[in-house]
């Protein structure tokens, strides 16, 4: 087992009657890159800020290389943080605002001056040191506060929705950049937000949290691939959700009904003989063929195309199955189909291949 | 944007019209000479400048600078801890409406009451002596401590506003960062909080400072007939001696001096962007 940088038991947090957190634990390992995802109000920044030291914690512990902090102020954790808005010192120049936490150290001239030059240069401001915070874009603040924060070597970096003031380009570039730095830097990357896009694409692990708990905690890979619950299977990614029943089981596979049409699957969770399940199966799995596509229809669930929208890459077909119910569908142009031109109100065939969905409890 | 430019019209109208005509009239005025039934006439002269730099006015100056000097410090030591409870306070709006209530009555008639509180057998006194602090009653008014309190009192929340204004719209999210970088309680304050309301220091200072220097009635009515100030002098030369010139020419010499430090306000401010 390796051994955390950070070491969270059963914490939990309330204000008055609002609960917060709910006796979350959670092991945080050197280097790594942790994203706390979910909506707003899932207390992942609550977790953060307790975790800087704004915050006391109502019960449970929080370790930081072993040694509880419960009763640590901030100063004297060894964790910074990068802040949502930034929180530049507005009077300070950007050189000073990243000597900061020198200066409070008392370090020597010479020293601030070299170090304060490599982290700016690190972030690629080297030229900028005298500006104040307010003559630069966003992106060259959020890069002051990485710079600041990172100037003390902290042994966790703890970023607070740090990218979701940028737009979109930006935060495409910033986020290659801060994993770039993370990597170089080595040191553990905190982030909290609720872009899962963004969480996938940087992260080495996941937690999802939901109302104050964590719902899974896993590599984007398997949080996306094999979400735990029908929470994580919705927030993360599109997911069409069929509620089906356990007919029959063969070998490794059982045998469900969806819309009328009896399926097989894969029997990942050894679920028994009239078990009551979700099937989650994410738009890019689903296959949907025209008409004169399909020589044999078995495994296959009819449906009608309600509204095809055109994203470049994919194209995204809402499709209107038998009773009702709609499903979305996300279609490659590949080597099977290059033309992918489909039409509203087209009759079509739905398929998935067996081992592709998800089974997951069922839940009210 | 037309509705804009009207509103900044008529409000450089009114300025001209109030402001800097008026002004230019006293101006005038100065250079003129004394008369006992028109006020004032030619020839133009200089004397009543001259005047000004007698030994009286240059002590009468001075004690008006120190008395100012004093009530800001007063105001700002007072108002900038009160001015920060109420930035960060829950009830912003009601705080305020506290400090604007007191101009809805007029500060003459605020000024006596102050008399009531502090006169020999006055309010302050009798509370002392029923508490057994004092044995006979202090003599507070007519005195410079009732002028500074009175000056104190009616200009406190000329502080008191550009103060929180500034304080305001200060982002205490900063006292996190500053602490998440290990920064203590005075670092906080003296780096961190100070240099950002600066700005709503120099300000208030200055509201406070300059009418600190002219409120006449104050001194008149709290510090009794020796406590003469910068204000009196003016009012005196204007209403008893009637000699209008003589107390334009003293009015023009305090605007200068106050323009003077506007002027090494704005100057710092100037220079540093």
């Amino acid at each position: 087992m390796q051994k955390s940088v950070i070491e969270i038991k059963h914490l939990s947090k309330s204000y008055g009657t609002n609960l917060i957190l709910r006796d979350v634990s959670l092991s945080i390992y050197p280097g790594e890159f942790l994203t706390l995802l979910g909506p707003s109000g899932c207390g992942k920044t609550t977790l953060l800020r307790l975790i800087a030291g704004f915050e006391q914690t109502c019960s449970g512990d929080i370790y930081i290389h072993g040694t509880c902090v419960n009763q640590l102020p901030p100063q004297q954790r060894d964790v910074h943080t990068v802040f949502q808005s930034y929180a530049l010192f507005p009077h300070l120049s950007v050189f000073e605002n990243v000597a900061f936490a020198l200066r409070c150290k008392k370090t020597p001239k010479d020293e601030i001056k070299a170090r304060v030059q490599e982290a700016l240069e690190r972030v690629q401001l080297a030229a900028f040191g005298n500006r104040l915070p307010k003559q630069l874009s966003g992106g060259q603040q959020q890069r002051v506060a990485i710079a600041r924060a990172i100037i003390n070597r902290p042994k966790v970096l703890l970023l607070d929705e740090s990218l979701s003031a940028l737009d979109y380009r930006l935060r495409k570039t910033m986020q290659y950049e801060l994993k770039q730095l993370q990597k170089s830097l080595n040191i553990t990357f905190v982030l909290v937000t609720h872009d899962q896009e963004e969480a996938l694409s940087m992260s080495d692990r996941i937690a999802v949290f939901n109302h104050g708990h964590i719902e899974q905690i896993g590599t984007p890979r398997e949080v996306y691939e094999n979400p735990s619950n029908l929470y994580v299977a919705k927030f993360i990614g599109e997911a069409n959700i069929f509620d089906v029943e356990v007919e029959a089981l063969e070998d490794d596979e059982l045998c469900v009904t969806v819309e009328s049409r009896p399926l097989r699957c894969k029997n990942t969770g050894n679920h028994t003989l009239g078990e009551h399940l979700h099937l989650v199966i994410r738009p890019e799995d689903i296959r949907v063929w025209q008409l004169d596509e399909v020589t044999s229809s078995d495994e296959m669930i009819p449906g009608t195309i309600v509204d095809i929208i055109y994203k470049g890459s994919t194209v995204d077909l809402t499709v209107a199955l038998p009773t009702g119910k709609i499903i979305n569908a996300s279609e490659f142009f590949d080597e099977d189909d290059d033309d992918l031109a489909y039409t509203v109100d087209e009759v079509v065939w739905v398929q998935w291949y067996t081992g592709w969905e998800v089974l997951l409890p069922y839940e009210n | 944007m037309k509705t804009k430019n009207l509103t900044l019209y008529a409000i450089y109208t009114w300025l001209f019209l109030f402001g800097f005509i008026p002004l230019c009239l006293v101006f005038v005025a100065s250079f003129l000479s004394r008369d006992a039934t028109h006020l004032m006439t030619l020839p133009f002269t200089l004397a009543h400048y001259k005047a000004l730099f007698s030994p009286l006015l240059g002590h009468v100056m001075l004690r008006s600078l120190m008395m100012a000097l004093i009530t800001t410090l007063a105001c700002l030591v007072i108002a900038y801890p009160f001015s920060y409870f109420m930035a960060r306070s829950q009830h912003k709006s009601l705080l305020l409406l506290f400090i604007i209530i007191p101009f809805w009555t007029s500060s003459l008639v605020r000024t006596y009451a102050l008399v009531a509180i502090l006169k020999f057998n006055g309010i302050l006194n009798t509370l002392l002596i029923n508490m057994h602090l004092i044995t006979t009653p202090l003599p507070l008014l007519y005195s410079n401590f009732a002028v500074l309190s009175g000056l104190t009192y009616t200009l406190f929340p000329f502080m008191v506003l550009p103060l929180f204004s500034n304080m305001e719209h200060f982002d205490f999210k900063l006292f996190e960062a500053a602490e998440d970088l290990g920064a203590n309680r005075l670092t906080l304050f003296f780096r961190v909080f100070l240099p950002n309301t600066k700005r709503g220091i120099v300000s208030g200072s200055l509201l406070v400072f300059l009418p600190a220097m002219t409120l006449f009635y104050i001194p008149n009515v709290l510090g009794g007939a020796r406590s003469i100030l910068i204000g009196n002098l003016i009012q005196n030369q204007f209403l008893v001696e009637e000699n209008w010139p003589a107390g334009a020419a003293t009015s023009i010499f305090l605007t200068v001096l106050l323009l003077l430090l506007l002027l090494m306000y704005r100057k710092p401010r100037g220079v540093k962007s």
